[in-house]
């Protein structure tokens, strides 16, 4: 039953994407690990680690893609589920650092030494055990968004209302985690990880290792969210995006299946936040910053939203090209690429890069019978 | 189905007394009543105005009325019900726009509709049963689509959306259906053959229909209710109603 | 008759006094030269309690020099480096060609230089300028040096200025309450002054009353305690309200904007903040101009920029409008994303233009400077900048209420097919209503850039405070806009002595982040029929 659960239907964008992903997960360690340095087949360490944070941010997309691009919510607020989770990830790796911090403190992570605290707050019992800190990157962001759905569904706030307070939600994320008495390591946030299961985090094997892990958490993240969608809860979830009224007078209780899929997208973008953390060495409060968020809803309007695999696409894509255009010279005019592809995005590809593929390639394969009247794109 | 439920403060299926309600100021409902029996098929008049929708959305859940009594089958407030739970209940709605899901194909329209558990658990380890696909397949034939199953619902035209919505009302399988302007748009053809199948349904539903289309209530051939201003007005035979001269004057015209 | 001979002879008495008194301590000037010399900290301090009190005629000249460390002290005498490097002798004031041998510096330390403090205000207790006096009175009365009692009690003798007099009591009265040794009668009128004056100053120098106090003094002390709290708590909430009435009118001069191409055209704008960043670039452009051109017509320079920022913005407004939102009417969510490219490119180009540092934006005269309302302290930039906002929103009442263009708008916004079926361009009309939105936010710019770093991210730091208040005040309504951003700014600020600036904040946003779920209109929505969604 769980198998046909996440297979049932498996179409051949969905089979292809899983293949190049659980490829990803096997090759590009290996030949980082097997190969020698200068040798072709050879990833160097760095390129591992940076695209093993493009896959992080691809989960992140997916995640969002199932409530925006099947629900029809477009959150705001995803960068701060997603910031969530990585902070219990680097509240795990801070407590493994243990007595080897800059003050030696056995028990405090050295930003409470320096404020001068003098015990651990109520708050980071537990996070010395992993699997408490996996609970809680699940937990924390799954019962936030639990919480302010179950307030904002209810009372049906919809469309750019609730575009807007997710924007404000993690808005006062940013503000509170910036402030040090949280207890969260304030401006600098944490960092400074030494061990990530006892295995040295910057070590090439971790490394390795976590690269894994991503691409196997993004195939698992793919086949939850496609088993959603393509369920009859999928079904009726596309129905809310299209004609929420409609669907209500159907007898479907509709604040409770939004509950449930932004309650799953947060728990996803958590476990996202959770993978990105080790990788890049550091979370701090920016992570909630309201242009991160905006940015995800971008990388799935790129790829084509309502796809998942479109969504994971475009969040490489986007951030692959941002990559290369802030390291040369080109870096002054990033802003004006990403904010014109906003703009082009919106004006000229509402379906994104794999829609708008798809529809070229559906039409050229059956020029005669292409259907009669495309129904218009949804809100 | 048809008898009165024992206990209950009335044998009507719906029973509105008093009913009023209004928006900042105007007064869009006031002092309705209206009772329709089980089984009964009843058509709604009025001119543009008159609180037809209104009614529909206060009996649906949409709109919580100001004053008066709202009972479906004899014991259930609907006042104090929200849509779905009334829907659940067993009362049915057809929009005045047909509302279908444009990205659903026609068949898993019917799907969504279809009577069944409407938890997300239910729904989201859903496995069609033989006897459900059976059902969807005949009402599939009932509405003239089941060579279309597969197509999706925003290339229907028009009348073909009216059709599928009816359609997902029997899905439904609601004691009471409330029908807005099915004939709305439909062709002279199209419009006599919605009112063979309204009549089909009828025969084992309760049906409300709002109709501006008189020749489409004559052939349907049942009791009429006129409303005017937010009230009832007249009520009874259509060769009685159309005979009253006050509907005549606010209405139908001379 | 008899009356005034006593007069007469009391002031005779006086006088005697005064002039005794003086006599004694002329005498006592040649101990404070001894003390000098001495090179201990006490004797220094001591040194200069004795000369200010002997008013030596060089006192003044030599305890400014001592706080400069340019007096030279020793056996040989006392010498007084000028500030141009010149040498006087300090006992008879005549220049000198060199010092004497073994004269050094005279040293200080925390005491020393507090008595200095103390003995310069004392001294200028006789300046003759009246603002001067009444400055060192101040001063005096926060130190509450018992040894200036005489000089205090003989400028008070000759004063003639009622605001300089008022000063020199309440020093005295300061003085009085502190000194252990006073007379209890002295001391109760003494505490009436302090009373009367009601500040913290006041407070903090009733707390000190010192010595053995009667039962009188003690129960005089405590009212008066509780009766200048009492007054300060009052002014206190006063000077908050007064803060969160500027920080609302602030908030309603950003959001008023957005209240008209949200609220009435349902545009989502997350390009709103950068209009109000172009207002205030341009603000900076037109300084810039008339800095290099036309100087003497710097006074003017917020006047002219007005227009200026109100067209540039207006400009960009529409040419956004007609370039990009008017495709996406009907997809509010595609409209914010591509109004938020929009704001990158825009802020990127500002930054391209003028760096992404702050650039700096004078204030004219009439807006630099603060003043006193009673206990509150008003600074002038935020009294105009209400004004203005005032000014702005009936204006913005007025034409949407008014004028032919306003009723257009209101038509379209409305019922946009029947509007057009009369004949009203809607699409210029969009245009125009979007024009005169982002207009607004341009001189929302004008004045922000005159208590705002005037940098490329000025508008991302507004932008979600204008949704905010839209949001809370419910959309279509400039009245709702107003109490909405005049609440949030008022709550703020009464939030802020309690939770702290950034608690404050969270806190309101948590509170309208529920209050959207309980009115998801906002505050001022019109209740409508139901609306087949």
């Amino acid at each position: 039953m769980i198998a046909r659960f996440f297979l049932q239907n498996m179409d051949r964008r969905g089979g292809i994407f899983l293949a190049i992903v659980l490829a990803l997960a096997l090759l590009v360690p290996l030949s980082n690990l097997l190969m020698p340095a200068g040798s072709a087949f050879h990833v160097p360490t760095s390129t591992m680690s940076l695209w093993g944070k493009y896959l992080c941010y691809a989960l992140l997309a997916i995640s969002l893609d199932l409530v925006w691009g099947y629900c029809g919510i477009l959150s705001l607020g995803h960068g701060a589920f997603f910031a969530l989770g990585g902070y219990a990830m680097g509240m795990y790796l801070m407590r493994q650092i243990g007595s080897r911090g800059v003050y030696g403190n056995p028990v405090l992570p050295d930003f409470m030494v320096f404020l001068n605290w003098q015990e651990l707050p109520w708050y980071w019992y537990g996070f010395s055990s992993f699997p408490f800190a996996m609970l809680m990157v699940l937990a924390v962001p799954g019962l936030l968004a639990f919480i302010f759905g179950w307030f904002a569904f209810r009372s049906r706030v919809t469309g750019v209302y609730l575009s807007i307070i997710t924007q404000a939600l993690t808005y006062a994320l940013l503000l509170a985690f910036f402030r040090n008495d949280m207890g969260f390591g304030g401006n600098n946030g944490l960092t400074d990880f030494k061990d990530i299961l006892g295995f040295e985090v910057q070590a090439q094997g971790t490394r390795a290792a976590l690269f894994s892990m991503t691409c196997v958490m993004l195939a698992a993240g793919f086949l939850i969210a496609r088993g959603i969608v393509v369920s009859k809860l999928g079904k009726v979830v596309i129905a809310i995006r299209d004609a929420e009224s409609r669907i209500r007078f159907l007898g479907y209780r509709v604040d409770r299946f939004k509950l449930f899929v932004f309650t799953v997208s947060a728990c996803m973008a958590g476990i996202a936040g959770a993978l990105y953390v080790p990788q890049v060495g550091i979370i701090n409060p920016s992570e909630f910053a309201p242009a991160n968020s905006i940015e995800t809803v971008i990388w799935v309007a790129v790829g084509g939203r309502g796809t998942l695999v479109g969504a994971a696409l475009g969040a490489v894509v986007v951030n692959w090209a941002k990559t290369v255009f802030t390291s040369g010279f080109m870096a002054p005019y990033w802003l004006f690429a990403l904010g014109g592809l906003f703009v082009v995005v919106t004006l000229f590809l509402p379906k994104g890069i794999l829609g708008t593929a798809e529809a070229l390639w559906a039409r050229r394969r059956r020029p005669a019978s292409a259907p009669a009247a495309e129904p218009a794109p949804a809100e | 189905m048809n008898a009165p439920v024992p206990g209950a403060l009335t044998s009507s299926l719906l029973y509105l007394d008093g009913v009023s309600v209004s928006f900042d100021g105007f007064k869009a409902i006031r002092g309705l009543s209206l009772t329709i029996a089980p089984g009964e098929m009843r058509a709604i008049i009025g001119p543009n105005g008159a609180g037809k929708t209104t009614m529909m959305d206060i009996i649906t859940g949409k709109t919580k009325p100001d004053l008066g009594t709202v009972m479906f089958a004899g014991t259930v407030d609907l006042t104090r019900l929200d849509e779905a739970a009334i829907a659940n209940l067993g009362i049915g709605r057809k929009f005045q726009k047909p509302t279908v899901f444009d990205f659903h194909s026609i068949e898993d329209n019917i799907l969504l509709a279809l009577k069944s558990k409407r938890t997300v658990g239910r729904t989201l380890f859903w496995k069609t049963e033989s006897a459900q696909q059976k059902r969807i397949d005949e009402i599939l034939g009932i509405v003239k689509l089941a060579d279309r199953r597969d197509r999706l619902a925003g290339s229907l035209s028009h009348g073909q959306k009216q059709w599928l919505e009816i359609g997902m009302l029997l899905a439904q399988d609601p004691k009471l259906l409330l029908v807005d302007e099915p004939a709305a748009g439909m062709t002279d053809g199209e419009t006599a053959q919605t009112a063979v199948l309204l009549k089909e349904i009828a025969q084992d539903h309760s049906v409300i229909v709002v109709e501006h289309d008189m020749g489409f209530i004559r052939e349907l051939g049942v009791k009429v209710t006129v409303l005017h201003e937010g009230s009832v007005l007249a009520e009874g035979p259509l060769d009685q109603v159309s005979a009253n001269e006050r509907v005549v004057e606010v209405y139908l015209g001379r | 008759m008899s009356f005034f001979y006593r007069l007469l002879h009391l002031g005779v008495i006086l006088v005697a006094l005064v002039a005794a008194s003086v006599a004694s301590f002329a005498q006592n000037a040649d101990e404070a030269f001894r003390r000098l010399a001495a090179d201990s900290y006490s004797d220094t301090t001591r040194a200069v309690e004795i000369l200010v009190a002997s008013a030596h005629p060089n006192a003044g000249l030599m305890v400014e020099a001592l706080g400069d460390g340019r007096l030279l002290a020793g056996p040989g005498g006392v010498v007084v480096k000028t500030a141009a490097g010149g040498l006087v002798d300090a006992r008879t004031g005549q220049t000198l060609a060199a010092a004497p041998e073994g004269l050094k510096a005279v040293r200080l330390n925390n005491s020393v230089r507090r008595a200095v403090q103390a003995a310069l205000g004392g001294l200028s207790l006789l300046n003759p300028d009246p603002g001067k006096r009444a400055a060192a009175a101040e001063a005096v009365f926060k130190s509450r040096d018992a040894g200036l009692l005489p000089i205090v009690e003989t400028a008070i003798g000759k004063e003639s200025d009622p605001r300089a007099l008022a000063a020199l009591r309440q020093a005295q009265a300061a003085i009085l309450v502190a000194k252990p040794d006073a007379q209890p009668l002295d001391r109760l009128a003494a505490i009436d002054v302090l009373r009367e004056r009601g500040d913290q100053e006041a407070l903090a120098t009733l707390r000190a009353l010192s010595g053995e106090a009667t039962p009188a003094l003690r129960d005089a002390q405590a009212k008066a305690i509780s009766a200048i709290e009492g007054r300060l708590r009052l002014w206190d909430i006063a000077q908050n309200l007064w803060y969160g009435l500027s920080l609302g009118s602030v908030l309603l001069l950003a959001a008023i904007g957005l209240a008209i191409t949200f609220g009435v055209m349902g545009v989502i704008n997350m390009a709103h903040g950068e209009m109000v960043m172009l207002g205030a670039y341009t603000t900076f452009v037109v300084q810039e101009a008339i800095r290099a051109n036309a100087p003497w017509l710097f006074d003017w320079s917020l006047a002219i920029a007005l227009p200026a920022a109100f067209i540039v913005s207006g400009a960009v407004g529409i040419a956004i409008e007609r370039g990009v939102i008017r495709f996406l009417y009907g997809r509010p969510l595609e409209t914010l994303l591509a109004t938020w490219g929009i704001s990158l490119i825009l802020q990127q180009t500002v930054r391209t233009a003028f760096g992404p540092t702050n650039r700096e934006v004078g204030a004219p005269a009439f807006m630099s400077g603060a003043f006193d309302l009673g206990g509150l302290a008003i600074t002038y930039n935020r009294l105009w900048i209400i004004v203005f906002t005032a000014l702005v929103f009936l204006a913005l009442l007025a034409i949407l209420k008014l004028t032919p263009m306003g009723l257009q708008m209101r038509a379209v916004t409305q019922n946009r097919r029947m509007a057009s079926a009369m004949g009203i361009r809607t699409g210029r009309i969009d245009a125009l209503t979007f024009g005169l939105g982002s207009g607004v936010a341009g001189l929302a710019g004008v004045a922000l850039s005159q208590i705002d770093n005037v940098s490329p991210n000025l508008g991302q730091s507004y932008i979600i405070d204008s949704f905010m208040v839209v949001v809370f005040g419910g959309v279509g309504n400039l009245w709702g806009t107003l109490v909405g951003a005049m609440t949030l700014g008022v709550a703020n600020k009464l939030l802020e002595p309690y939770a702290g600036a950034v608690l404050g904040k969270i806190a309101l946003l948590v509170c309208i982040i529920l209050f959207i779920q309980k009115r998801p209109r906002g505050l001022f929505a019109l209740k409508g029929r139901a609306v087949e969604a």
